[in-house]
């Protein structure tokens, strides 16, 4: 095991899957010599170069869809839409296209793609630059969505998003990219659909996925110390949603609170909450709460865009709500 | 050029009008209550599917439109499915879930039609970008209309195609009209293929009525693709014998223009070539009693195939 960051693990997982298949490219805004503005394409221009790691004009809407069309003959394009605001010009290609085409081709096969993109708040970058919007690609039949917290989990999903032969939304958090976690030397994959237990507990459920996974960790450390035992489930996969674990690890805790930074208005909590109410309602103790982006637009003032994003101490104090102490 | 001999008209003229009486005789059969939804006719049109698909080799790739059965007929999907398609049927392309707006094969590399205008653009473009990757020597023809020149898509695309020189040849079906709005209302170009000026990529334009011309038009471009040498955006002029789908008359469409056009019948042009070739009148009646026949046969069997059941759907289609 090695200790390495998020966007290193995250270039690993490019590096490995373009030298084990000579298919797989990327394309995006400045990923090439460049490296990407986040810098997870850093050295794959050198090594595979310009045919392989190519630059494209300022054209989302096309080069998505360009990734649709690679994948139907054959390729496996692996497509970095520099932030996740900018996948709303892309939205007939991902979803009236690429979402389409199993179904309405009659199953007649499918287009592998993947989609990077990286969304959240924390770094000044306002309303357009900073939104949560995994709930649009959630809501899209067609559609895997994937959202890692960790260098371990980007790596194998990655991985395995390249591999999986269906269009793939593979979201990440701009205050990821630096985080650090181990990662072994030898290959590994993690297959879509199945959630991590990130830390086991007994008295209530904290379902999150992404950036919000170490803020509900830090949470959880807090929660022990005041007698309080949480359990943290890290979805890693919206699309398909592991409700299996999610309602295994509410019928252990009884308490369940679901925390994302997406605002709470349509957000995918709403949706794994009416779940557990219809598949596992017998189990709980207590109402299911949110903990969620405020419904607002995202502000540059750095006091007010704090605010609109959950907070360690906005998650403790659900959790003593729904613990009733 | 390639020589144009007797098989290969005979052939073109097969399809136009294979073509022509697969759209008469769904058009009967949407009016009998056998095809839902919008069916856009290509009545009309068919001169531009034959030439251009005739120039292609069997595994180049199409990107078709929602007006998209000539394409279809062209590159050589059989009209037994495509019947069974349009009525819903799970002998289809398609198992009956796209209908006339989304006939796709993957085995005859039509990556499919679409029913978002300008939609296949980009796919035409990435498909290029994989055969590229591929390093095949493939080449893909995009169609779309008038109307998708106007989308931003076309831009984007044809841009991006241009910059990585990619094996991709934009077909711009121009009928004059986005539904019902004429072509001159929405664009200023009197050729559309002016605008490959701005991609710095050769544009060509005329009519496309007559399916050897419009054979004959695509050699170059086609063989510029083939070769590394980048896209083209070739525009042939048509007009639709009728309005835009089946339920629409077509009002706006001025008589002695529509008159104009029928003159230059696709399927007329291509028996006329064959008359002057020698063809007996005997022998065309002979291809069109064909056709029937296959129409017959294709009608047949999309009423006799069975429906997708819903237990079938839901094993195949619906997600958890």
């Amino acid at each position: 095991m090695t200790k390495i960051k998020y966007r290193d693990a995250l270039r690993l997982a490019l590096k490995e899957e373009m030298e084990r298949d000579p298919l797989v490219f990327c394309m995006g805004e400045g990923i090439g010599e460049r490296g990407g503005s986040y810098k997870v394409t850093d050295g794959l221009y050198k090594q595979f170069g310009a045919g392989r790691v190519i630059d494209t004009p300022i054209a989302e809407a096309t080069f998505v869809g360009m990734a649709y069309g690679a994948g139907m003959v054959g390729a496996r394009p692996v497509i970095e839409v520099l932030f996740i605001d900018f996948t709303l010009l892309t939205l007939d290609q991902v979803i009236n296209q690429a979402a389409k085409y199993y179904t309405m081709s009659g199953g007649q096969g499918n287009a592998p793609m993947v989609v990077r993109t990286q969304g959240g708040a924390g770094n000044g970058l306002a309303g357009q630059h900073s939104q949560s919007l995994e709930a649009l690609f959630y809501h899209i039949p067609g559609l895997k969505v994937v959202m890692p917290s960790t260098p371990y989990d980007a790596k194998g999903l990655l991985k395995s998003s390249i591999r999986e032969g269906a269009p793939v939304m593979f979201i990440e958090h701009k205050l990821l990219y630096m985080t650090e976690g181990e990662v072994p030397e030898e290959e590994y994959l993690i297959p879509l659909g199945k959630a991590d237990i990130k830390r086991q507990g007994t008295d209530v459920t904290l379902v999150t996925y992404s950036y919000m996974t170490l803020k509900c960790m830090e949470a959880a450390q807090k929660l022990e110390e005041q007698g309080i035992s949480a359990e943290v489930v890290d979805l890693r996969t919206l699309s398909p949603l592991d409700k299996e674990t999610i309602l295994k690890s509410v019928e252990k805790t009884s308490r369940l609170v679901i925390v994302h930074e997406a605002v709470k208005r349509g957000g995918v909590g709403g949706d794994i909450a009416a779940m557990v109410m219809e598949e596992g309602f017998d189990y709980l103790d207590a109402p299911i709460l949110r903990v969620a982006g405020k419904n607002t637009v995202v502000p540059y003032n750095l006091e007010l865009e704090k605010n609109c994003v959950p907070t360690v101490e906005e998650i403790t104090q659900t959790v003593h709500t729904v613990m009733g102490r | 050029m390639t020589e144009i001999g007797m098989d290969l008209v005979q052939k073109m003229y097969t399809q136009v009008f294979s073509i022509r009486r697969f759209e008469q005789v769904a058009i009967e059969n949407y009016r009998l209550g056998n095809i839902r939804g919008y069916y856009h006719p290509y009545l009309g049109e068919e001169g531009i599917a034959v030439g251009v698909i005739s120039a292609l080799k069997p595994d180049d790739y199409i990107t078709s439109t929602h007006r998209g059965h000539g394409h279809c007929i062209a590159k050589g999907h059989d009209p037994k499915r495509m019947f069974a398609e349009v009525f819903g049927k799970a002998t289809g392309y398609c198992q009956g879930l796209g209908g006339s707006m989304h006939i796709s094969s993957r085995a005859l590399n039509n990556l499919g039609a679409n029913g978002i205008v300008a939609g296949g653009i980009p796919i035409a473009t990435g498909a290029a970008m994989g055969i590229k990757q591929k390093g095949t020597n493939q080449v893909v023809v995009c169609f779309f209309s008038d109307g998708a020149s106007n989308n931003g898509t076309f831009h984007e695309g044809l841009n991006i195609a241009a910059v990585f020189k990619l094996p991709v040849v934009y077909v711009l079906e121009n009928n004059q009209y986005a539904v019902s709005t004429p072509i001159a209302h929405s664009a200023l170009c009197a050729d559309l293929a002016e605008r490959a000026a701005s991609y710095c990529m050769p544009g060509y334009s005329s009519e496309g009525n007559d399916a050897v011309e419009v054979y004959e038009m695509m050699q170059e471009p086609l063989e510029r693709a083939r070769v590394g040498g980048g896209p083209s955006l070739v525009e042939f002029k048509t007009y639709r014998h009728a309005g835009h789908h089946v339920n629409d008359p077509g009002a706006y469409m001025p008589q002695d223009v529509l008159a104009y056009w029928k003159t230059k019948d696709p399927v007329d042009l291509l028996k006329k070539r064959l008359l002057d070739m020698g063809v007996t009148q005997a022998e065309i009646e002979a291809i069109n009693a064909q056709v029937e026949q296959e129409m017959e046969a294709g009608v047949e069997f999309a009423l006799q195939s069975p429906q997708l059941s819903w237990a079938d759907f839901e094993r195949q289609f619906v997600e958890p």
